[in-house]
């Protein structure tokens, strides 16, 4: 059952060296760049998205994920999830409004697996960049780079993955879309994949020996054409490739992954299944992983399975 | 520039240029060579630990890298990720495993 929560609304992501990563994001993913803040943050989005920003780049000594941000219909709906976190027991923060700049109130609570989220029901809307809410044109002449349209998912690694796939469905009314299940390990999921929305993930869990690993942040293009001109650019700009362009078995969607300069892995990719309220969990048998995967290769990847920051 | 980066105890080696940091230097085509996978290749950005190495001999430079794979103490004794490195002499190597596997920095870092 839903409960208010709306989409993903912001990834905040460390990075080595601010001006390298603006350069990944903004200038080769196409993100649109919406500004820094006080302590150096940058800000940006995707030229689709009607709110002020989706991704956050915060400097520090280590790459990785420090949350990520899920938008409510409301405030009622915030405070009221808001209590149900604190029953639930989970530690929760209030984040005071404006500490993203732009955004209000935000409630912070921690995961099984050691990954922060939040929750907010108000931010900055700038609406759609480069074209009117009126009459809108198709897009935007002067996107650059691969014209990303929306921070779409995160894929977080962690241990207790059957606790934060408890929490984001019981708490907060996410829908577990698809599954990866090892039959011969007494049922054990290796991989959950939930929805909050009618997309196939909006955000995605894989059991991992570690707390709180980060293994990418995806962003939605619009054809398969445009993947595969995302391919180009990688080998123009000399990004690391990590694999693709290719389809994955699990959600079906046409992708292609890379490392931003301080390597947190990116995502682009289009098409993929859709999730309904009544749709039954599609199930992958752990033994067929590598076309759960890469659907067309079907071999296990080393560096996807275990490359993370 | 060209340097030659050998493996401890393996015996085996590759050139790498001053401009090349070890793990372009080890990808390097030669006639007739087979391609090296000496070093485990991961994320190419100082970020994910895979390619944790110690540098036993030899000058280098290295770029900033990910300080949950590499303490200021292990940096300073050498513990480098092939990556992030740029010979500046003959090196010798050997590999490390990732910083996480040995446990030494399991704490999240704080927010």
């Amino acid at each position: 059952m839903r409960k208010g929560v709306m989409r993903p609304g912001h990834v905040q992501i460390r990075v080595m060296d601010i001006e390298e990563a603006v350069i990944h994001y903004r200038d080769r993913l196409g993100l649109i760049d919406v500004g820094r803040d006080a302590q150096g943050r940058a800000y940006l989005k995707g030229w689709t998205e009607v709110d002020r920003f989706s991704v956050v780049l915060r400097e520090a000594d280590e790459p990785g994920m420090d949350f990520m941000g899920f938008k409510v219909v409301s405030s009622e709906v915030l405070e009221q999830r808001k209590q149900d976190l604190l029953r639930y027991g989970c530690q929760v923060e209030v984040i005071p409004a404006g500490e993203l700049d732009g955004c209000g109130e935000r409630v912070r609570f921690d995961s099984p697996t050691g990954h922060y989220f939040e929750l907010y029901a108000e931010k900055e809307q700038t609406g759609k960049w480069g074209v009117s809410e009126n009459n809108p044109e198709a897009w935007p002449e002067d996107l650059k780079g691969m014209r990303a349209n929306r921070f779409d998912h995160c894929l977080l690694y962690g241990d207790d993955i059957d606790g934060t796939a408890e929490l984001l469905q019981s708490v907060l009314g996410f829908q577990v879309s698809e599954q990866v299940v090892d039959r011969e390990a007494g049922e054990l999921c290796v991989a959950s994949f939930l929805a909050c929305s009618m997309k196939a993930h909006d955000v995605a869990l894989v059991r991992y020996p570690a707390k709180g690993k980060f293994h990418h942040a995806s962003f939605y293009l619009d054809t398969w054409g445009d993947v595969l001109r995302a391919a180009d650019l990688i080998s123009m700009h000399d990004i690391a490739l990590d694999i693709g362009p290719t389809r994955h078995g699990l959600t079906h969607g046409q992708t292609i992954y890379f490392f931003d300069p301080s390597g947190n892995r990116n995502e682009v990719f289009t098409g993929g299944d859709y999730t309904y309220p009544d749709h039954p969990v599609v199930i992958w048998d752990a033994h067929q992983l590598g076309k759960a995967i890469f659907y067309h290769d079907r071999e296990l990847n080393e560096n996807f399975l275990n490359v993370v920051t | 520039m060209k340097f030659s980066v050998s493996l401890g105890d393996e015996g085996s080696s590759f050139h790498c240029g001053e401009q090349q940091n070890l793990l372009e230097g080890m990808q390097t085509f030669q006639v007739g060579v087979p391609l090296l996978k000496l070093i485990p290749v991961g994320c190419r950005g100082g970020g994910c630990g895979v390619c944790r190495i110690r540098i036993l001999s030899g000058e280098f430079e290295t770029k900033k890298m990910s300080r949950k794979h590499v303490s200021d103490q292990e940096q300073a004794e050498g513990v480098a990720l092939a990556c992030r490195v740029y010979p500046r002499s003959d090196l010798c190597i050997e590999l490390l495993s990732s910083a996480e596997n040995d446990n030494n920095h399991s704490e999240r870092e704080s927010l």
